[in-house]
């Protein structure tokens, strides 16, 4: 199968201060190579600081790489000019890590699904209203909610309207970046169940951003495991978790808070 | 273990709540009892909306304005924190009871050395001269930083990790002996790896210095093999309080359970059950203005009976040390 999108040896390079001399510059992402098939979740896991963000940016067209490719459907981004780049964008949407800082709190929850619609020149004006509800109630998003500002939704609502408006132009890869994350365990699983449900109905394909190697684990096919801007391990998601072979994918195996268990010593004399 | 000797802190029928501006008031702990015994690592799980934070706000008598404590009593060290002269809080606060909360780039001045941030809580409870001052502080980050302590005394907050800003808010929670720490989702912000070293720290620290905790989080797997025991808050009640192995590994109250099994439990289990979905607390959270009677956790309970929508549930021992406030156990 060719993949959907696939980087190859991407190098982004930061100046580091005003004053920036050639070896002062920091390599966030140092010869990145991965592939991600259609219609499957790839999880890439990092600590911060290893160049998973990013990479998303890159990917999203957000940044632009210091060398190397990423092409998508087989097309080169870079051969692109902004116009073309403006009809490839929809293509790839991003769902952050805060729901609250990524909506504006004072537009209605209709008001920021249907806004991509009218950045992208898209649909009548009613036919928009429509499809903005269906995808709010793809979402479970009720009517009532629809009408209320985004800062009145609860941390679960807010990350369901993000969801739902990155659904909005009908993308084919959306980047999770630390989707999940920010959210208690119960509204974690509420969401985690949803993704699943969109990707089954819709054939999304999903480039998650996660720290948390318990929910990698959970919904990916596909592991990449990134340390100090380099994409150190990968393969699928079976042989990174069952037998890591770099020592930053133990590392974080290790440090993945969990309980299977009773440990011995938690029964206090 | 804890019931044996006197209580380093003891918490009875504490009721806060927020007036909204609207003239509303909403309850955010409604009679929150527990107690907590000298060097003991306490536990408070809970989601967004429990009244977590409220508990740690209203421990130090710092909730922001709206908040009032209504009632209740906080019994530190033998003496009721709610009957405490501003002066007397000041010493107590930092002295007695350290504080770490939740976003280490936000409780740090930026604009001063990391080293001085610890010396100026020093300075401000101890009648210390310039030189054990400059000592004590060198002690102090010696004891988080093992290794480049020196370095980290000089730098400013933006020149730090995240890790390294917790662990000199970690040094000034400790800096003055305290008997007691509250710490609010102390690893929120931390990539894991980070998060089990400042855990490891705790730990290390209760072993030398013989701290009491109370250790706020939402994430239950962060309290394995660190708290005691835990508390489980629900709508600004508890739910339930027990030893930690038994309300992870077997809880009793329907809400915990629930919670509990929210988790992926993924790494531990054969690869055929991932992707599968996850299990979910039917309905929305629970909202805070509501005023009815009954269990708050009523509506989304799978196990509700016909009491449960009139009476507010007791708390029933489960066990010795175990309570849980549900009807399932009461009678």
């Amino acid at each position: 199968m060719q993949p959907l999108l696939k980087v190859e040896n991407l190098v982004k390079h930061y100046g580091a201060g005003r004053s920036a001399r050639s070896k002062d510059k920091l390599a966030a992402l140092d010869g990145v190579s991965l592939s991600v098939l259609p219609k499957t979740t790839t999880a890439l896991v990092g600590e911060s600081g290893s160049g998973k963000s990013t990479l998303a940016l890159c990917i999203a067209c957000l940044e632009h790489p210091t060398s190397g490719s990423i092409s998508f459907e087989g097309i080169d981004l870079a051969s692109l000019d902004e116009n073309q780049l403006r009809l490839l964008r929809p293509q790839i949407q991003l769902v952050f890590q805060d729901p609250a800082s990524s909506l504006n709190p004072r537009w209605t929850a209709l008001e920021i699904v249907s806004e991509p619609f009218f950045v992208q020149r898209r649909y009548s004006k009613p036919d928009r209203a429509v499809r903005a509800l269906r995808l709010l109630d793809r979402v479970a998003i009720s009517r009532k909610m629809a009408a209320r500002s985004a800062c009145e939704l609860s941390g679960g609502q807010k990350q369901r309207l993000a969801i739902a408006r990155a659904l909005a132009l009908e993308p084919k890869l959306i980047i999770l970046d630390e989707a999940l994350s920010a959210l208690d365990c119960s509204v974690q699983a509420q969401i985690s169940n949803l993704l699943l449900e969109l990707q089954a109905s819709l054939g999304l394909t999903y480039l998650f951003i996660t720290h948390d190697f318990g929910m990698a684990a959970h919904l990916a096919d596909q592991i990449a495991v990134m340390d100090r801007g380099r994409v150190v391990e990968s393969g699928s998601a079976e042989n990174v978790l069952y037998s890591p072979n770099h020592e930053a994918t133990r590392a974080l195996l290790a440090a993945t808070p969990r309980f299977s268990e009773p440990p011995a010593e938690l029964v206090h004399a | 273990m804890v019931q044996t000797m006197t209580s380093l802190l003891e918490v009875e029928n504490l009721r806060v709540s927020y007036s909204a501006r609207t003239g509303e008031v909403c309850p955010a702990l409604s009679g929150v009892d527990f107690d907590l015994g000298y060097g003991e690592i306490l536990g408070v799980l809970g989601e967004s909306g429990s009244g977590k934070s409220t508990l740690a706000a209203a421990l130090l008598r710092l909730l922001p304005a709206g908040g009032k404590i209504q009632q209740g009593s906080i019994l530190f060290e033998g003496r009721n924190l709610l009957r405490a002269s501003p002066q007397e809080l000041r010493k107590i606060r930092g002295g007695r009871i350290g504080l770490i909360s939740q976003e280490p780039s936000c409780s740090l001045h930026p604009t001063l050395p990391a080293g001085q941030q610890v010396s100026d809580v020093l300075a401000a409870h101890e009648n210390l001269d310039r030189r054990a001052l400059r000592q004590k502080t060198g002690h102090l980050l010696a004891s988080v930083f093992p290794g480049d302590s020196e370095r980290i005394s000089r730098s400013y907050p933006h020149e730090l990790s995240g890790g390294q800003r917790q662990r000199v808010l970690i040094a000034q929670a400790i800096a003055c002996a305290p008997s007691l720490v509250v710490a609010d989702e102390p690893t929120a912000s931390l990539d894991p790896t980070t998060q089990q070293e400042i855990l490891q720290l705790f730990r290390t620290l209760r072993q030398k210095l013989g701290l009491a905790m109370i250790l706020i989080t939402h994430n239950p797997a962060l309290l394995a093999g660190l708290a005691d025991r835990i508390l489980v808050l629900y709508a600004g009640r508890i739910a339930e309080i027990g030893p930690s192995a038994q309300v992870l590994y077997s809880p009793q109250h329907p809400y915990t359970a629930a919670l509990l099994r929210c988790l992926p439990s993924h790494l531990a289990e054969p690869p055929s059950t991932r992707k599968a979905r996850l299990h979910v607390i039917q309905g929305e959270a629970p909202d805070l203005s509501w005023h009815g009677n009954g269990c708050q956790f009523e509506p989304r309970c799978t196990e509700r009976m016909e009491v449960c929508k009139r009476d507010e549930p007791p708390a029933a021992a489960v066990s010795e040390l175990h309570e849980v406030s549900c009807f399932k156990f009461a009678g």
